[in-house]
């Protein structure tokens, strides 16, 4: 009698899990999607549908231009050109299932059962072929873990309700461009410095806002080949540079032939002109922006100036950290850390940008379950008044629930002492050893759940007490401060963490060195 | 079993439910809502008589009671719902407390199964760490995952889940040797939905032979001198005095014919639109073949064929043309005759509550086998006490695997719109994943045969395969060959037939295995 999984156990529950996950995201998209009903401009979408028709309709050239056809005030494409390619060949069979779908301007509002169910499934295809699989194989590489550990990790990750209700709910297409980064990241840490840039590229033409996530590529990988031999290094940074290169000629290469087309494609995807925030956000500027009037005293240039700058000082810390000590570990740290602070300080972020920084905490999930979880759930709270807006609430209330049970159940995230590996602690301990230890750990403790009841207050409030009408905004006004405060704290939490982490191979080799 | 672990499960299950809130919902929606309207604005005399909505109330005093109780909360949420004019009223306050309310109803089902899992025997198990080899946790989750409640209750609309629970509830107690409480929740549920008249001869025979005879003989039958009248007594109580309660009111007022006229209605034909994977399905398909084949040899002219063959089971009442037609008489007699074996061989034998869970078995699936108007989703009612059986022998658990797979299956044209398609599909596959890993870890054997499901023989692995193919065909290929305007019905035709074969074999299998364990212990 086998007392251990069998290979058939193995491979079962895996695929029960993978089911599992596909069910939680087809469930979630039979809610209503972002502008359901809400003409004129309806909402994600339609963007994506009429995306869908200007691709498939207009040639090449015109997708990004404002012409007779091609009113760029309606939801004008604003992505790179991988989405567009993605979106015309969807067009084309959206086409091929009923030619009213993708008619030009006629099929504008289009919404049916049907249609939906198509959309919907484009969502599903493209988080199948490449987010899911990511996830998978970024799970079972963790070499130090059990098969039920990995199964139960991945299960997790893929339960990570933001991203379920953003792209199934809400609607966008998240997970392709979060899928190629994070398979990037895997070939990263695997030596494959080739391709992990080719993928982060990708991922990078796919969706602009994965610039968040650039800063610590380019500095692990330039670290990287600095730590080698001098020649050795220098080749491998080129075949890096040729990567990045071809693959960017490869996706933009029908752009490339016009520098006024390109200036156009650049100028669409970077909307300079659009405000510093849309709608509320939990990031400094808008939750500064309830004290501080900044259009009184500021130029719109200035504001610009102003994030530009702010957003460079907060990546120097964790870019020169990574930049001269490179490892595995600080390079997701550093994701996170950069993302965060691309959130918090840049120009024009929306709100749905919290899933850049969510991506690379859910890969620290295994090392920090508890903060992971703190900083994860706090995140799809912060988005809470757009999902208000979309009618998801209930939804993103259960998911939320269920990601929480899940990461208890496998991970125990939320019963884990938090102080292990902790900076601050591991610091009190050498320093201040009268401090006795479980301090921090109610601490800590007391402060997650104070904070998620203290969400789930804000949220019930939001949804149940209509706001005083001197102050429409007053709920999600609130929210995004609620959130901004955690996220600045989770920043610094971050930065400490990676400042503070020193590579165990790379202590172990000074270890040697000295007793020798 | 663990508290926390069971907790886990109920947990997960139940925020799969809330997640299915926004699914499809069938008709059933509607005959409950307007249920709660009739029982919360209309006087109890009027009750079975009101029909302003053609879904009248036609379930047993009890469950009227139950949505009147409903009615009270459901003030709370949108009080426009408790109109009974107000047709096809589905507000989202609406959706979301009928939806609520099956889902809180189903922690009847969390306790029964909680006690359920108490009685699992561990013969010669031995304790092992891994998850899946405890047999309380499996069947945990066989009951409480059981695809068909899920989708039947969660998505179609139903509130199976909480009369499955006092269906459990009294299996447990019997279980638990607590006879009269057994029998208390069985009459209890029989006056809550009388669909499980089905299962009621096996708690007749049961009761009477282990309850109210005491003692048995050497050889295993019955000591007539052992009749405890004191018991006997108890017994009548108890189930008389819940009929009463029930039914009392309505025999007071004189209303006794017209309440039974609603619960039995006889104008419906012998198969429902969607044939039920049962005997009739292949009678039918049989027939269609023979009228095919005599039409050929001029033995039928083709203006004998009725109407109702041609439209491939739309019309409710069904003429056959080569075989004989079936009346209502027919089918009773020929499920009395099938259940007849079981419950003689439960009679004659000092039965125990196993026995008692087999012969409950056997009669759901003669009632389903061969009963008149038969829904497909009286299926539950076999799967579901077959479960209890599965965990503790690997003979059971070999037929219920292939039952629970095929008869699954056969539910799936109860959730026809294409929206639902993968949430039907993921939750089926969840289910046969974990009740095939977990079946086969718990009854695994040394000699494991090569390209074979767990427990299954080639032959049932290879049935077991062209379910999927058949669905396939039927979601997909049937559609890409062009063929939905010529023969619409096909694809249901065949996944009522397919799953017929597979049903009809179970059956058989499981009354072999039934009757050969009585030679079993006569030898021993």
């Amino acid at each position: 009698m086998p007392q251990h999984p069998t290979m058939d156990t193995r491979f079962g529950t895996l695929c029960t899990a993978v089911v599992f996950a596909v069910f939680v995201r087809w469930v979630v998209s039979l809610n209503s999607y972002s502008g359901m009903g809400k003409p004129p401009m309806y909402g994600d979408y339609e963007a994506q549908r009429h995306w869908m028709e200007i691709t498939t309709n207009l040639p090449i050239k015109q997708w990004y231009f404002n012409g007779t056809d091609n009113d760029l005030l309606y939801w004008g494409l604003d992505y790179p050109p991988l989405t567009a390619y993605h979106m015309w060949l969807c067009g084309k069979v959206a086409e091929w299932i009923d030619p009213d779908w993708t008619s030009l301007f006629a099929s504008r509002g289009y919404e049916s059962y049907e249609h939906k169910l198509f959309m919907r499934y484009s969502v599903l295809i493209g988080d199948v072929v490449i987010y899911i699989p990511a996830v998978l194989l970024y799970c079972f590489l963790q070499k130090k873990f059990t098969h039920t550990q990995k199964v139960l990790l991945s299960c997790v990750l893929l339960l990570f309700p933001g991203l379920i209700i953003i792209d199934y709910g809400h609607f966008q297409y998240n997970s392709i461009s979060l899928g190629l980064t994070l398979w990037a990241v895997i070939a990263l840490s695997h030596r494959h410095e080739v391709l992990g840039s080719a993928a982060f590229m990708l991922a990078l033409c796919y969706k602009q806002m994965s610039l968040y996530h650039a800063m610590p590529f380019f500095c692990y990988l330039l670290g990287k080949c600095w730590q080698q031999r001098w020649k050795k290094g220098f080749f491998s940074l080129c075949c890096i540079g040729v990567s990045v290169l071809a693959t960017f000629a490869f996706v933009w290469m029908p752009f490339l032939s016009d520098k006024d087309l390109f200036l156009q494609v650049v100028h669409r995807i970077f909307p300079v002109a659009r405000g510093v925030f849309e709608d509320k956000v939990s990031n400094f500027w808008c939750s500064l922006s309830v004290v501080v009037k900044f259009r009184n005293f500021m130029s719109h240039e200035g504001l610009l100036k102003l994030c530009l700058a702010t957003t460079l000082l907060g990546l120097v810390p964790s870019s020169l950290d990574l930049l001269f000590r490179p490892s595995g570990n600080k390079f997701k740290l550093a994701l996170v850390n950069s993302s965060l602070v691309f959130f918090l300080f840049s120009f024009q972020v929306h709100e749905k940008s919290i899933l850049l920084p969510a991506l690379p905490v859910c890969l620290l999930l295994p090392w920090r379950p508890f903060t992971s979880t703190w900083f994860l759930t706090i995140a799809t709270f912060s988005m809470l008044p757009l999902l208000v807006k979309d009618g998801l609430v209930i939804a993103t209330l259960i998911t939320s629930i269920l990601f929480i049970i899940a990461v208890e159940l496998g991970l125990q995230g939320v019963s884990s002492d938090p102080t292990i590996g902790c900076p601050v602690c591991i610091w009190s301990s050498k320093n201040l050893p009268w401090l006795p230890h479980r301090v921090f750990f109610y601490a800590v403790k007391s402060g997650f759940y104070a904070s998620l009841m203290g969400a789930l207050f804000l949220g019930l409030l939001s949804v149940v007490v209509p706001p005083p009408s001197s102050l429409p905004d007053l709920w999600p006004v609130l929210i995004s401060v609620y959130s901004c405060s955690h996220f600045i704290g989770f920043t610094l939490y971050y930065h400490i963490v990676q400042l503070m982490t020193t590579d165990s191979k790379e202590t172990a080799a000074q270890k040697t060195k000295k007793t020798q | 079993m663990a508290a926390p672990m069971y907790f886990s499960v109920v947990v997960t299950v139940t925020i799969v439910k809330l997640l299915l809130i926004p699914s499809y919902r069938s008709t059933d929606f509607e005959v409950h809502r307007n249920w709660l309207a009739i029982t919360h604005s209309r006087p109890v005399s009027q009750w079975y008589y009101e029909d302003t909505s053609e879904w009248t109330l036609d379930y047993p005093p009890m469950f009227a009671w139950f949505e009147f109780l409903l009615s009270r909360i459901a003030k709370l949420f949108d009080p426009a719902m408790l109109e009974v004019t107000n047709l096809n009223y589905a507000s989202f306050a609406t959706v979301l407390f009928q939806r609520l309310s099956v889902i809180v109803s189903d922690f009847v089902l969390v306790y029964a199964v909680y006690e359920c899992c108490q009685c699992v025997q561990l013969v010669g198990k031995k304790k092992s760490p891994h998850l899946l080899s405890q047999p309380m946790f499996v069947l945990a989750v066989l009951l409480l995952w059981n695809f068909g409640l899920l989708i039947v209750d969660h998505i179609h609309f139903q509130y199976n889940g909480f009369l499955t629970g006092l269906k459990l509830l009294s299996i447990a107690r019997i279980l638990q040797r607590r006879h009269l409480e057994g029998a208390f929740w069985f009459s209890l549920l029989l006056n809550f939905k009388h669909i499980y008249l089905y299962i009621a001869p096996a708690y007749f025979i049961f009761l009477l032979r282990s309850y109210c005879f005491t003692r048995s003989n050497r050889d295993g039958r019955v000591q007539w001198t052992s009749l405890s009248l004191m018991n006997l007594f108890g017994l009548g109580v108890v189930v008389l005095e819940v009929f009463a309660i029930s039914f009392g009111p309505f025999i007071a007022m004189g209303q006794l014919g017209q309440v039974l006229s609603r619960l039995f209605p006889v104008k419906r034909g012998l198969v429902h639109a969607y044939w039920a994977p049962n005997f009739w399905a292949l009678y039918n398909i049989a027939d269609k073949a023979a009228t095919a084949v005599a039409v050929r040899a001029k033995l039928l002219s083709a203006d004998d064929i009725t109407k109702a063959t041609m439209t491939g089971g739309l019309v409710q009442e069904y003429t056959h043309n080569a075989l004989p037609t079936i009346t209502p008489l027919v089918t009773v007699i020929l499920t009395l005759a099938a259940m007849m074996p079981a419950l003689v061989h439960l009679w004659r034998r000092p039965c125990t509550p196993r026995d008692f869970l087999r012969c409950l078995v056997l009669c759901a699936f003669s009632s389903f086998l061969f009963g008149y108007h038969v829904h497909e989703k009286a299926i539950i009612l076999i799967i579901i006490p077959l479960s209890l059986l599965a965990v503790e022998s690997r003979q059971d658990g070999q037929v219920f695997l292939l039952l629970s797979t095929c008869g699954h299956l056969s539910l799936f044209p109860l959730l026809f719109t294409q929206a639902e398609t993968p949430s039907k599909v993921c939750l089926m596959l969840m289910f046969s994943l974990f009740a095939f890993m977990s079946l086969g870890v718990l009854h695994s054997s040394s000699k494991k045969r090569p390209y074979c499901l767990p427990l299954l023989s080639p032959l049932e692995t290879a049935y077991t395969v062209g379910l999927v193919f058949l669905q396939l065909y039927c979601s997909l290929g049937h559609h890409t060959l062009g063929l939905t305007t010529r023969l619409p019905f096909l694809p249901l035709m065949l996944t009522s037939v397919y799953c017929a074969v597979g049903v009809m074999w179970s059956w058989l299998k499981f009354y072999l295995i039934t009757l050969t364990d009585m030679q079993h212990l006569k030898q021993s």
